[in-house]
């Protein structure tokens, strides 16, 4: 086991309301010690800009391992997680409460078609 | 074609060490295959992995909205206190390292680690469903966490096929055909040098024979002409046998 294994990592949500109220009922959510918290509430006042920068350094952090973030809100940042090629932190698009799962515009299952065929991506 | 070849001198030695050279590329070249294969096995069984998880995702994801639906109602927006009252996080994930072939792929694991800090939300009413809701939550955080281990070593498969096919594309198509035609350049030389050198032979021999025959013809000249008496002159290269010359003083 290498040493980051030792200490824990934790899991980053960006999404709606209700998602990051779930997620955070759930225990993953943490204030580190500058106080910045490992999620983002998106409302509809929240600008593309501040999502990707929230991302950016989710991504820059090497306490979080998992990211994971609204499908409805990855539609918005979709070039910035197209770009994002490393395989830590892992980013898992999940589907919203009003927004059901959309399987062909997930940035994981888009690389992974074409290797298989199409009965095998319903 | 003779341009793209390694830069050897064409001798017996530089052919066996491209005869040995050959060999191991060829050797590397079915290990890496071998490689790809095995990599190729496990990434589609992880491929289908995350298809089945991307679909039971949705449904508990369903679920757990449903549910969060459910404990709103009965108790209220609590989405605030939720929200302001983060602290410490109680479920973590720990990363462990599992080896396929070679390559080492990334395993997240959950854990919980310190106590519930939302014990008290919905204590005046709807703890049982805030209680399910918790279940629900906790139930997709485990299956979230799952997948995420599936596509990150699904990334890192990805990108390790991808440069071992390129290795054994590399060998196949330029380092193995370069062998081979730097192995036949140094044949043909060495064959080229061969008849050179029997031509050469050739040539000798056949200039000796002029050689000789002319000065036989010399000979019988001068014997015609009476300058040479006796027919067996002394000759040293002649294979009679001598007298021992014994020094005795």
């Amino acid at each position: 086991m290498s040493h980051s294994g030792v200490k824990g990592k934790l899991i980053a949500v960006i999404g709606d309301e209700d998602t990051c109220t779930g997620f955070l009922l759930g225990g993953v959510g943490e204030l580190n010690k500058k106080r910045e918290p490992n999620f983002l509430v998106v409302d509809k006042n929240t600008s593309r800009h501040d999502i990707e920068e929230t991302f950016r350094g989710f991504l820059k952090r090497d306490d979080i391992a998992i990211i994971l973030i609204n499908q409805t809100i990855a539609e918005e940042i979709r070039f910035v997680i197209d770009t994002h090629n490393e395989p830590l932190p892992a980013v898992l698009e999940i589907p919203s409460k009003d927004a059901p799962y959309d399987a062909s515009k997930d940035s994981i299952l888009r690389r992974a078609k074409g290797m298989f065929s199409s009965e095998d991506m319903r | 074609m003779s341009s793209d070849r390694i830069n050897v001198f064409p001798s017996r030695m530089a052919l066996t060490i491209m005869k040995a050279r050959l060999k191991g590329a060829q050797k590397g070249h079915s290990l890496l295959k071998k490689k790809a294969d095995a990599l190729t096995l496990r990434f589609r069984m992880i491929l289908k992995k995350i298809i089945e998880t991307k679909v039971r995702m949705g449904e508990v994801m369903r679920e757990a909205a449903f549910s969060l639906a459910e404990a709103k109602f009965t108790s209220g927006d609590f989405g605030h206190i939720v929200l302001q009252n983060v602290n410490k996080a109680q479920l973590k994930v720990r990363s462990k390292k599992e080896n396929v072939a070679g390559v080492q792929l990334p395993v997240f694991e959950h854990y919980l680690d310190g106590s519930d800090s939302y014990e008290l939300t919905g204590l005046s009413r709807g703890g049982q469903q805030i209680d399910r809701l918790k279940k629900n939550y906790a139930t997709a955080i485990k299956l979230l966490v799952e997948l995420a281990s599936l596509q990150t070593s699904f990334v890192t498969l990805d990108e390790v096929i991808k440069i071992t096919n390129r290795r054994v594309n590399a060998i196949e198509h330029v380092i193995i055909p370069r062998i081979e035609r730097t192995l036949a350049y140094i044949t043909t030389e060495l064959d080229e040098r061969e008849r050179e050198e029997f031509y050469r032979l050739k040539k000798i021999q056949e200039k000796k024979k002029k050689m000789k025959v002319a000065a036989e013809e010399k000979l019988r000249e001068r014997k015609a002409r009476g300058e040479i008496s006796r027919e067996d002159a002394a000759n040293l290269l002649e294979e009679g046998r001598d007298e021992d010359l014994l020094f005795t003083d």
